[in-house]
């Protein structure tokens, strides 16, 4: 199937600096994307380029097969939802968001109802006079929404667009902006550093750092089968012992760690005497009881730090032997007295052996 | 145990008095001339003796005045439309691009401001005279091109200033979304960016038109024969002074006043 | 109205940084380079040439500077300049700081109406302000007229009108708004949280004044009166109105007669270019020792000094 927006070698240099280093991806018509990464990682240039703000330095940008790099902004196909909305002030509502129509020459009759249908999807309807100046920030994110779905784009967008509003809120957002992308079938490109929004809403995730792929994949994926210390450590929460590689084969590694061997998935080809990382999430880790760890299961021995209650959970802090730190969400009824002398164990495929 | 109590605050009254003193010094010397304005006499000496519209009616009647008047306005105008088409893309250039030189440019256009107005006046005077531009040429009716080239030289650095102030402060990604729009720069200029513009321009137009009017250092070396209002009222000075040179002042700041105040409400409108 | 699909050779152009920066700066360089760089540029070059039997003479000599800095005159008027200039500015800081503290912290009410009540004169016809001196301080101006009416003097004084104190006088009396709009900008911009916190930590007024305040205006105290020096300096309107013909000549003067009656545009412009590099120079200064001072403007977020003596003129 061929992408509805193909980034071929896309590179952006300042000076030295590459932002953004031979990205090469291939978005699906249709398809929630979402580019997450830390600050600098050049998820938002790379928005930005798309987008025509940016002009790469190098490689394309392929749109209906046609390389739209060169085009400025205001012939692509594509619209923007800004991080900090960017309405025009001087124009109410209803004229920001009928702004793309009027460019495009929409006759009048055409343009109030598609801008009534916008409003109505966003659930701003009533509102269409008012000055952005006197809408909340919630209300300020809807228009701009629907000032850009209004063109029906076929690529829409995001910057970010939830970062200034308040968690519950945020939220409430998320939920609201994957149900219209579902019903509306547009293309939506997220940009986000928030981990958790990103597993929440997308179909698939471009986790970036310095420039390139971290890994690409569905939220399961890179939330089960982190292919590196760095993505492992950057979605969820996890635990990570580094240690030697002894011994890859096929499927299964097994790392020493300290003292103990311990055994999991390979994720990624790596050769005995490789420093390495053994991943394993705190959910699937037990406090095993008197009859000891599974078959099946790594074991280690710690004393429980720390039991913090988190309402759903025990997040229980365990220290090894060697002073390393390992959590387990355990159920909260669970009794781990601090100083308490524990086994901890979790079957081995949930545990994973990466580079970094 | 009763609070002590606070020492008496001596600090602020004096300061309130040195504050009023010295804006009855600011205001002082123009208060004097507009009274002597109305004064009843033709020796401007105390005892002052108010009440006549004499000085006024004798300006009205003064045809080198109003000629004079006429050619400051015609000059004014001229050098507002020409610092606005040359100091607005200016402003932009500083704001928004880089190259090399920019830091010389940007301190080449401050200098009219800060420099003696005297030594851009003779400058231009060597320019002109070395290219032999002479001082009365251009269109009939109309200063000459030397004075309205250099009104324009010596004030686009107002507009720039000003302009580009205002556009430091714009949000850029209000722009970026205009173009995401499918406006291009020509329509995101007119319908996003010069709103919110608008007020420094007009700002800065008005600033141009009142200190053109006033200009003396510039425009006395570059007129050709046609005196502008403060070149008249110079040349009356320095024969003596007449009380109609009052009458003139005080219209001239009564039309200061009214200007400025129109600025000050137009850029307080952005806030 | 469709989308394009594919860029066209407009597009590409566009594209490029260089040509927009080309376009962009084509019209304000094009007329900076030909209104301002090229008169100043040449006016230095006049100042190497000759002026032999009443016609300026393209031939190189530095017989110009030799003149300047030879002749008395010269260097004792821009000194005598520089005198004049230093005083202004000093009573025009001890004038307008006040004010300036005045308006920004004990004014509640109306204090932009206020604010702009002290500015308006600035923009008030130059000459009008320094003609009004005139009238107060002649012989038979209203200063004499007030004194002798009262009794306190017989006879007209003669020194008040055409000296050097009129000029300092008059020049104070018209650069102390101006000095003051910096002050006030950077005064305006102190957070009330700084003065509450100094209280809080147990200092007297006068200390929060000395040790916070005081301070943090220095930016603006150092761009007015910057300004307030340089512009004073080279002023001519208040030295020739008000300075009688000899006791009070300052430099401008020298240009304005140099270029006019005493024809002689060479050396005119060999005065010109000193009193040129001279205010570069006190600029430079200026800005170095703000960067020395520098608190990193965001605490106290001063201004731009620029943005900030916008609003003042030059003559």
């Amino acid at each position: 199937m061929t992408p509805i927006l193909d980034l071929r070698d896309l590179t952006k240099r300042f000076g030295d600096f590459a932002a953004v280093d031979h990205l090469s991806l291939g978005v699906a018509a249709g398809e929630f994307l979402t580019l997450l990464g830390a600050s600098g990682s050049g998820k938002t240039t790379t928005l930005r380029m798309v987008a025509g703000f940016e002009p790469p330095t190098a490689g394309q940008i392929l749109m209906g097969g046609v390389d739209i790099a060169a085009l400025p902004p205001f012939k692509r196909d594509i619209n923007t939802v800004f991080q900090h909305y960017a309405l025009f002030p001087h124009m109410s509502v209803r004229d920001n968001v009928a702004y793309g129509l009027r460019m495009r020459r929409v006759p009048a009759a055409e343009r109030e109802e598609r801008v009534g249908r916008a409003l109505t999807m966003v659930k701003l309807d009533g509102l269409a006079g008012r000055s952005p100046r006197q809408l909340s920030g919630g209300q300020q994110q809807r228009v701009a929404l629907a000032r850009a779905l209004v063109n029906r784009p076929r690529v829409l967008l995001l910057d970010e667009p939830l970062g200034a509003l308040d968690l519950k809120l945020r939220k409430a957002m998320q939920l609201e902006l994957k149900q219209l992308q579902a019903e509306l079938g547009i293309t939506f490109v997220y940009v986000t550093h928030d981990q958790e929004e990103a597993l929440t809403m997308s179909d698939r995730i471009v986790l970036m750092r310095a420039g390139r792929i971290a890994q690409m994949g569905t939220p399961r994926e890179l939330y089960d089968r982190p292919a590196s210390r760095y993505v492992a450590d950057f979605i969820g929460d996890t635990n990570l012992l580094a240690g030697t590689v002894v011994e890859q084969s096929g499927e299964a590694a097994a790392l020493r760690v300290g003292d103990a061997v311990l055994r999991g998935a390979a994720g990624g080809s790596l050769a005995p005497g490789d420093q390495a990382w053994l991943t394993v999430r705190p959910e699937a880790i037990r406090l095993a009881d008197s009859a000891g760890p599974h078959p099946g299961e790594n074991a280690l021995a710690g004393t429980v730090a720390d039991a913090v209650y988190a309402g759903a959970a025990l997040r229980v802090h365990v220290a090894l032997a060697d002073g390393r730190r390992v959590v387990a969400n355990v159920p909260s009824g669970t009794t781990a007295a601090n100083g308490r002398a524990v086994t901890l164990a979790w079957p081995v495929e949930l545990g994973r052996v990466v580079g970094e | 145990m009763t609070a002590p109590a606070r020492p008496a605050d001596r600090i602020t009254p004096a300061l309130w008095l040195t504050g009023g003193l010295v804006f009855a010094f600011i205001y002082l010397p123009l208060a004097v001339v507009i009274v002597y304005a109305f004064h009843d006499s033709p020796i401007i000496a105390w005892p002052l003796r108010l009440g006549t519209l004499h000085w006024f009616a004798d300006l009205a009647r003064d045809r080198g005045m109003l000629e004079a008047a006429l050619a400051s306005l015609k000059l004014a105008l001229l050098a507002v439309v020409l610092a606005l088409i040359l100091g607005v893309p200016g402003a932009f250039l500083l704001d928004r691009y880089q190259f090399p030189g920019k830091t010389a440019f940007r301190r080449l256009v401050l200098l009219p401001l800060i420099l003696p107005g005297i030594i851009t006046g003779v400058s231009l005077l060597t320019f002109f005279s070395f290219i032999g531009l002479g001082l009365s040429s251009g269109f009939p009716l109309v200063p000459g091109w030397p004075v309205v080239l250099g009104h324009a030289a010596a004030l686009t650095s107002v507009v720039i200033t000003q302009v580009f102030a205002r556009l430091q402060r714009l949000d850029r990604a209000q722009e970026e979304a205009s173009q995401d729009l499918y406006a291009n720069e020509w329509q995101t200029f007119r319908y996003i960016t010069f709103p919110s513009i608008r007020t420094a321009v007009l700002g800065a137009g008005l600033l141009v038109f009142t200190l053109s009017l006033d200009e003396i250092a510039v425009t006395f070396f570059l007129i050709g024969r046609q005196n502008t209002l403060p070149l008249q009222i110079w040349g009356l000075l320095r024969r003596g002074i007449t009380p109609e040179v009052n009458a003139a002042a005080t219209v001239i700041f009564a039309l200061s006043v009214a200007v400025i105040v129109v600025w000050a409400r137009l850029v307080r409108d952005e806030r | 109205m469709s989308l394009p699909a594919a860029p066209t050779l407009l597009d590409r152009i566009r594209a490029r940084p260089r040509i927009r920066t080309a376009v962009a700066a084509a019209l304000p360089v094009g007329f900076v380079t030909a209104l301002l760089f090229v008169p100043y540029v040449l006016l230095l070059v006049h100042s190497f040439w000759r002026l032999r039997g009443g016609v300026i003479t393209h031939e190189w000599t530095l017989d110009n500077y030799r003149r300047l800095f030879g002749t008395s005159l010269y260097p004792d008027t821009i000194l005598f300049s520089a005198g004049v200039a230093l005083r202004v500015t000093l009573c025009s800081l001890l004038l307008a700081y006040p004010l300036a503290y005045l308006l920004a912290f004990k004014v509640r009410r109306h204090k932009q109406l206020m604010y702009m009540a002290v500015i308006i004169p600035l923009w008030v016809s130059y000459l009008v302000r320094a003609y009004a001196w005139k009238i107060i301080l002649g012989q038979s101006g209203i200063l004499n007229g007030l004194l002798q009416s009262a009794g306190l003097v017989d006879q007209p004084l003669t020194f008040l009108l055409y000296s050097r104190w009129a000029v300092i006088l008059a020049l104070t009396h018209i650069y102390t708004p101006f000095t003051l709009m910096p002050i006030y900008a950077v005064l305006e911009a102190i957070p009330p949280a700084l003065k509450e916190a100094s209280a809080d930590l147990y200092a007297s007024r006068w200390q929060t004044f000395r040790r916070i305040v005081l301070p943090l205006s220095i930016p603006g105290v150092l761009a007015g009166c910057t300004f307030a020096f340089v512009l004073s300096m080279g002023d001519f309107l208040a030295p020739q109105l008000l300075g009688g013909n000899d006791s009070a000549l300052m430099v401008s003067n020298l240009v304005w007669s140099l270029f006019g009656v005493a024809y002689n545009w060479p050396l005119g412009a060999a005065v010109s270019v000193v009193v040129l590099l001279l205010t570069v120079f006190l600029l430079w200064l200026a800005n170095r020792v703000e960067t020395a001072m520098n608190y990193g403007g965001e605490v106290a977020g001063a201004p731009d000094r620029r943005a900030v003596s916008v609003g003042g003129r030059g003559v």
